[in-house]
């Protein structure tokens, strides 16, 4: 067990798939370079028919996965930027997601797309800044976002294993956090969310990279004597309903801060869940954290007044506890 | 015609039974579906037929296709199933899909015919990934790509051109030009009159051949996948067709004016159902008793097909909730209640 990288905890899950079975095979836009770093050294080790730069065609090589997952392969996609999910948009929902349901069940379609540097990252505006996981959840795709090294690498491994389209994202905003990472293979399975800070007042339910945000301030509200649990999805669909909602159970309240979009954006289905789930063990309304429904702003101030961000979660948190009474 | 000494006299007959095939079977879905027996819309694939049997005809079973809306004709030529194309068509368990896709999503894996495709030029790239495949399996299967010249502008057919070219997948791209992207005519969509000559921008082989001439296009799909057999890369051939009927089922109630009735009568005129049989009767490979039988064969298939559909039990309700993922976890598909 080592401290690493979420970004190599990421290329040794990849590697060590690549290494088991010769069926996986990487491709994207400068994955033998490398630019993102997930790749780095793999055209080395594994030579140039499993590793595969593409031209700048997103639509053509998500329907290449697609093709070739059919004939036995288990391709991996890397997507150099978020927002070029939206270039595929057809290929992954209509093609990759609907197929082996609309031909009745056969076939299987084990494709990974991995989304390295998702979410915002600092001065890269609105096409390069989107978490766009809601619109393909509403489409059915499988998704993760892990947010520690060690949930990378083991979702990605479990990512890769699937047989079914999964997409894997993972947030700009955690790629150099350090961690304890196993050096073995292993998997944590899809649909397991993580209780990653246990707590009694309220549950902030946070995705991606506002898990450690959330764990940060619930150590802040600690100290002001409220005790908050942080719960980490991990897996977006399946979902783990039952624990978050055992969680949301025992507390009475919940706040999820989430990174995508407000409007039909994923807290708001978790809202949904809770509140036709566990309405009875409410003892004050839902509140969501998320992105405004604008695209990223260039300018740091303005980028930064979009995005869910710590002092918002604290001052809501507060603000519910306040209205609702704290237990006795 | 030329005489094809390449091609056995079975080889012959059997072009002109997949041809007759086609056109009696979607004939016969025209009536099922004015009489609501089919739910929907269907493209028929009349007047294209020789297109269909001459490229698979120099396919093998395991090589892979994808297909269009307009799939039944490729879908019949790759070895389909009559009984189970008709079942899906009318929604049964027994269709190909288990009534999930219907007549624009037939496809059987195992015929190597990886779907028709409701999205126009999606299923190129899809065959690049099948052709990816064979080549890093060690396989000489090669992929087919058909779309028409409606999908000869759909960006992802450009992509897959391109792909398959720097790669050198082994992939025949088969544009059926049929003159018309719905009511479109191909002269006010594309500014180059052989669409063919797009395949030179990609650095690979462009053929133009006469779509109406079954042998004609044989000829040339052999060629193409003879060359990515060898390793020797993708080819685009341009099969100048024609439909004799409207885009769609529904067409005739819309009173679309797009095209003239000369026009038609002209085509028609080049019917392959005609040409073809009349020119194998000339060549002594095919009298008119053989003939007739092989038309009776056909009328049997069709009926038995038909009888089958109907004799398929309809899927339970709740079955539209399952087959969406290999692997399975509870809750998933949610459900809208």
């Amino acid at each position: 067990m080592g401290e690493i990288r979420y970004l190599e905890a990421l290329s040794q899950a990849l590697r060590q798939e690549m290494r088991r079975d010769s069926r996986v095979i990487v491709l994207g836009e400068d994955v033998r370079a490398s630019l993102r770093g997930v790749t780095k050294g793999f055209l080395e080790e594994f030579g140039p028919d499993r590793v595969f730069d593409t031209p700048i065609s997103e639509a053509a090589f998500t329907g290449l996965a697609t093709g070739a997952a059919l004939a036995g392969l288990r391709p991996v996609v890397e997507y150099q930027i978020n927002a070029l999910l939206f270039v595929a948009f057809d290929q992954l929902v209509d093609q990759a997601q609907k197929l082996r349901y609309m031909m009745g069940g056969q076939g299987r379609i084990p494709v990974t797309y991995l989304v390295p540097a998702s979410g915002a990252r600092r001065g890269l505006a609105g096409q390069h800044s989107d978490h766009p996981y809601p619109l393909l959840l509403h489409m059915g795709m499988k998704a993760v976002i892990p947010s520690t090294p060690r949930d990378a690498k083991g979702l990605m491994t479990a990512a890769i294993r699937e047989d079914d389209p999964v997409v894997v994202f993972a947030p700009a905003a955690l790629l150099a956090q350090k961690g304890p990472v196993a050096d073995e293979e292993y998997v944590i399975p899809l649909g397991q969310a993580e209780v990653k800070r246990a707590g009694d007042d309220l549950t902030i339910i946070a995705v991606g990279p506002l898990v450690p945000e959330a764990v940060k301030a619930a150590e802040r509200l600690a100290a002001e004597g409220i005790s908050a649990e942080v719960v980490d999805p991990r897996s977006l669909l399946p979902l783990d309903r039952e624990t978050l909602l055992a969680s949301v159970r025992k507390t009475g309240r919940a706040v999820i801060f989430d990174d995508s979009n407000r409007t039909c954006g994923f807290a708001a289905e978790l809202a949904a869940l809770i509140a036709e789930e566990a309405w009875e063990a409410l003892r004050a309304p839902v509140r969501r954290l998320t992105r405004a429904d604008v695209p990223v702003p260039f300018s740091p101030p303005l980028e930064a007044y979009v995005l869910p961000a710590q002092d918002r979660l604290l001052a809501e948190v507060r603000a519910l506890l306040a209205a609702s009474g704290r237990p006795g | 015609m030329d005489p094809r000494p390449d091609l056995r006299p079975e080889q012959l007959v059997g072009l002109y039974r997949t041809m007759r095939l086609i056109r009696r079977f979607e004939e016969r879905v025209v009536e099922l579906v004015n009489r609501d027996e089919i739910p929907g819309v269907t493209h028929e694939y009349v007047g294209q037929e020789a297109v269909a049997a001459g490229v698979s005809g120099a396919l093998r079973s395991d090589d892979v296709i994808t297909s269009t809306h307009r799939g039944h004709g490729h879908i019949l030529a790759k070895g389909g199933d009559p009984r189970r194309m008709m079942a899906e068509l009318m929604g049964r368990r027994g269709g190909y899909n288990r009534g999930r896709g219907g007549s624009m999503h037939i496809a059987d894996l195992g015929l190597g015919i990886y779907g028709a495709n409701g999205i126009v030029g999606a299923g190129a790239p899809i065959a690049c990934g099948a052709a990816l495949a064979a080549k890093l399996q060690g396989s000489d299967r090669v992929a087919v790509a058909f779309f028409g010249d409606g999908g000869m502008n759909q960006g992802v057919v450009h992509e897959a051109l391109n792909l398959a070219a720097i790669w050198r997948l082994p992939v025949v791209f088969i544009c059926e030009n049929n003159g018309y992207a719905i009511s479109a005519p191909i002269g006010q969509m594309a500014a180059v009159e052989r669409l063919a000559d797009r395949a030179a921008g990609y650095g690979m082989p462009g053929e133009w051949v006469d779509g109406m001439e079954v042998l004609a296009v044989h000829e040339a799909a052999a060629g193409a996948v003879a060359r990515a057999r060898r390793g020797e890369g993708p080819t685009l051939i341009e099969c100048r067709t024609y439909r004799f009927v409207g885009h769609f089922t529904a067409e005739r109630v819309l009173g679309l004016r797009y095209r003239g009735e000369e026009e038609i009568a002209a085509w028609r005129e080049r019917d392959p159902l005609v040409t073809y049989p009349r020119w194998l009767e000339t060549q002594g490979v095919l009298p008119p008793t053989d003939r007739a039988r092989v038309e009776a064969e056909v009328e049997a298939l069709l009926e038995e097909a038909i009888a089958f559909a109907r004799q398929s039990p309809w899927p339970e309700p709740s079955e539209a909730l399952e087959g969406m993922y290999a692997v399975p976890y509870p809750g998933l598909p949610a459900r809208g209640w």
